[in-house]
């Protein structure tokens, strides 16, 4: 199912684009990620995009593009300010990812990176970002191109104990910065559940680079699908897709990791559930992995069905056949018209039809750091004790 | 993580003495910090009482301007069109814009009074007919003024960058009208000062002062087309008061902000002149001036100061003023220098050789410590907020494009807030990064 896109809005917001995902997702490797890009991207960036910004340093720049760069396809000042660069700074790798005017000139970045590796030794990446796509795209393709250029060849352990895990997909885009991605290391391992790494918070590159050891991955964002397939093709390591939201949820996600490592087949707590098929329900709009882990959490905790709108390519694997796939804020405001209650990020209540509930859930990738401080810690227990104050 | 030992320190910062005028930084990959205090074109544009903007972008450009909106609770003022990669394709771009105009409209309860339809860099490629758009859009939407406003941050570094344009636009929906005894002060994003010489004596003199900051609604912000003459004291806004004075024939003239008390007396000149006034005796304001440099030199007691460009348009004149006053100026945080400038630099390498020039997008700003203040026990009072920012300081002076601050009086407030700034410490992370200071952002 496609993605329907409407190009026109009042007053709904706009998610992150695809190269903001890219430097979301490379952040904290080591690297130095370059968006090729005039000017705004950086900013927008760091204002909107990353909360680490402030206190955690890291080499994301903007190539500052002109005019007459674009007119004269002057690449070769691109690539001299990215070997200066290199040679200044010493990144583990450099990647450089494309904006809307680099797509228009149709830019050679994957080029340009094999020039730069040749000159300066250092493994450089070219992203075919556009900033005509949304962040789950570039965190994707990022994610996969670093695990396939780095990660080694491991050999395979005999497992004893719980399986060990990866968690994949993991950027403040999806998770922000106010606890979930430690408070769903600590759920899985008091469970006996390893965490080899995190792609891509609070891991080392060593730890990264390990991540060929685990026994199941865990997709926990749409953005870490492509990257567990790849470990499935390099590996053999199955995948399952889901955040563990609330205590019911949990045990039989936890119950699929198992599962998983058994069978060596991909699974999908998450997946499923009930669709409603007439009468009101709720909708739940956002990234596809959230939002289908949110229906199967409140499903649970309540007895009642509920649809999904996902405005975003990624689908994770997790929608159903009647769930939505649109943008624009007509067609959502029809959508939430036929609901009873609707789940989202806050910016979705501006064309909330009258007499319809509305569940706050600020999404850091939609409505970016406004509402940053109300965004509950989603994993677990801590899911619970958030629903209980929606008082459905 | 990353290892920042490996970072040199070498080759990024400069004392005056060495540094090369007005670009004493090798340009390259750019980092920008995180103060953010700016105003960018949304908030310039919001000035305009009772207008709506639609943005015409791709998904990445409108991200950053969409928040901004929002951030000011100005969401319902503000739409959006998303540009795909087909319409690059499919040659489209007009109906899109138009389309997407139309759409917006209709799922208003009121139409706005103006619509600012701001366009982007891929417009300015693929040669959209924009005078065909606003074309049709007049002839449907006669009720609505109508203005071409532009993000195109590919022309920062061009004769016309975005923000000059943006103060350009701003005024571009003035309408001729009757001249009356009024003034108008262009392209200031907060009022000048009250107390301030110049508002005083317009006043004083029997003129009216119009500044956009102060417009409540939209026929107030039409009072600027009937002022006999036009000033700009922002260096940004000059080409909209040059275009104004061409398409409306109001008198222009650039009194600008600076530091010099001698371009401050001229300036007054050039003022009473064009108003055909007597040149008024200012050396009461003038003494007021230097005795509060006075006051807060010797209140600061040798503290190091820091200034940043975004502070003020004339970093280095500031820092020979205070220099000239006893202040002790150890650093200047900018990127490049207007040509006005050139004295004071000139002046600082003779007198203050030893003043640390350093930049603000350099990409290894981004990765060596922020610790300039610890080098004076955190004692170091930072005009501006990128200064505030890089030197590690919680000492500093919150203003920015000079704060209002203008003339001889401007001087005296802003000796009085570098004193109160040296007293208390600021929470300087949740300040800065407020995007829009001042504009109700935050």
């Amino acid at each position: 199912m496609q993605l329907r896109m409407k190009q026109s809005n009042r007053i709904l917001s706009t998610y992150t684009a695809d190269v903001s995902g890219v430097c979301s997702a490379l952040y904290e490797m080591g690297g130095m990620t370059v968006m090729h890009d005039a000017s705004g991207c950086n900013s927008t960036y760091n204002t909107h995009d990353e909360p680490r910004w402030y206190n955690m340093p890291s080499m994301v720049y903007i190539s500052g593009l002109t005019e007459t760069e674009a007119i004269l396809g002057d690449d070769e000042k691109l690539a001299r300010d990215l070997v200066d660069g290199i040679n200044g700074l010493h990144p583990r790798f450099c990647a450089v990812a494309g904006t809307p005017i680099p797509t228009m000139m149709g830019i050679d970045l994957s080029g340009i990176a094999r020039l730069v590796e040749r000159r300066t030794g250092t493994p450089c990446f070219g992203f075919k970002t556009t900033g005509m796509q949304s962040y789950v795209v570039g965190a994707s393709m990022a994610l996969e191109a670093v695990a396939r250029r780095f990660c080694p060849e491991t050999p395979k352990k005999v497992r004893s104990g719980k399986p060990s895990v990866n968690l994949l997909g993991v950027t403040p885009l999806d998770f922000s910065v106010t606890g979930t991605v430690e408070a769903l290391r600590s759920l899985l391992t008091e469970n006996g559940y390893p965490v080899c790494s995190c792609w891509a918070m609070g891991s080392s590159w060593e730890e990264l680079m390990q991540a060929g050891n685990a026994d199941v991955n865990l997709v926990v964002s749409s953005a870490g699908l492509t990257l567990a397939k790849f470990f499935r093709e390099k590996y053999g390591t199955p995948y399952v897709v889901g955040i563990p939201m609330g205590e019911a949820l949990t045990g039989e996600y936890l119950a699929e990791i198992d599962n998983a490592a058994e069978t060596g087949e991909n699974r999908y707590p998450v997946k499923g559930g009930k669709i409603p098929t007439n009468g009101k329900a709720a909708l739940i709009i956002g990234e596809a992995v959230w939002a289908a882990s949110m229906r199967r959490a409140y499903e649970l905790s309540t007895g009642k069905p509920a649809k999904i709108l996902c405005p975003l390519e990624l689908d994770g694997e997790t929608l159903a056949p009647e769930d939505l796939r649109i943008t624009g804020e007509r067609e959502i405001g029809a959508e939430m018209a036929k609901s009873d209650l609707v789940i989202a990020d806050p910016i979705y209540e501006y064309v909330l039809p009258k007499g319809i509930s509305f569940v706050r859930f600020p999404h850091e990738g939609y409505s970016g750091r406004i509402w940053r401080k109300e965004i509950p810690v989603f994993v677990g227990k801590d899911w619970d004790t958030w629903w209980e104050t929606t008082n459905f | 993580m990353i290892d920042l030992h490996q970072i040199s320190e070498e080759d990024v910062s400069i004392p005056v003495s060495q540094a090369s005028f007005p670009a004493p930084f090798r340009s390259g990959l750019e980092y920008a910090a995180p103060a953010r205090g700016s105003w960018n074109i949304v908030h310039i544009g919001m000035l305009i009482p009772e207008s709506h903007q639609i943005f015409v972008c791709a998904q990445s450009c409108l991200r950053g301007v969409v928040l901004t909106a929002a951030e000011m609770g100005a969401s319902d003022r503000f739409s959006t069109i998303a540009i795909q990669d087909n319409n690059l394709l499919d040659g489209d771009m007009e109906q899109l814009i138009l389309d997407g105009v139309d759409e917006i409209f209709s799922g208003m309860e009121k139409l706005p009074r103006a619509l600012l339809l701001y366009t982007s860099c891929i417009h300015h490629f693929i040669g959209c007919d924009l005078e065909y758009v606003f074309k049709k859009l007049r002839q449907k939407y006669p009720q609505v003024d109508f203005t071409d406003c532009y993000m195109t941050p590919i022309l920062r570094k061009s004769w016309m960058p975005p923000i000059a344009k943006m103060y350009m636009q701003l005024y571009s929906l003035l309408k001729p009208a009757q001249t009356d005894r009024r003034v108008a002060i262009l392209g200031n994003n907060e009022v000048l000062a009250p107390s301030g010489e110049m508002v005083t004596f317009l006043k004083n003199a029997g003129y009216a002062v119009e500044e956009i900051a102060a417009c409540k609604t939209y026929d107030e912000y039409q009072r600027h087309a009937s002022a006999c003459l036009v000033i700009t004291t922002n260096p940004a806004a000059v080409p909209g008061g040059k275009e104004l004075e061409k398409r409306l024939g109001i008198p222009h003239l650039h009194l600008p902000l600076c530091y010099d008390f001698a371009e401050m007396e001229q300036n007054f000149q050039k003022l009473c002149e064009a108003l055909a006034l007597p040149v008024p005796d200012l050396s009461e304001q003038k003494a007021a001036a230097e005795e509060a440099l006075r006051r807060t030199a010797d209140a600061l007691n040798g503290m190091p100061v820091s200034i940043d460009y975004t502070a003020t348009p004339r970093p280095l004149e500031l820092a020979k003023l205070l220099t000239e006053y006893g202040f002790r100026v150890v650093s200047v945080y900018a990127d490049s220098f207007s040509e006005p400038e050139r004295a004071a630099f000139v002046w600082l390498r003779e007198h203050c050789p030893e003043l640390m020039l350093h930049p603000t997008v350099h990409a290894k700003m981004g990765m060596l410590s922020r610790n300039e203040a610890d080098k004076t026990d955190g004692k170091l009072l930072a005009i501006g907020q990128k200064a505030a920012y890089f030197t590690g300081t919680g000492y500093f002076v919150n203003i920015l494009d000079g704060g209002g601050f203008y003339g001889f009086d401007g001087i005296r407030l802003l000796a009085e807030e570098m004193e109160n700034a040296s007293k208390t410490e600021k929470d300087v992370p949740s300040l800065i990064q407020v995007k829009g200071w001042g504009c109700n952002c935050g």
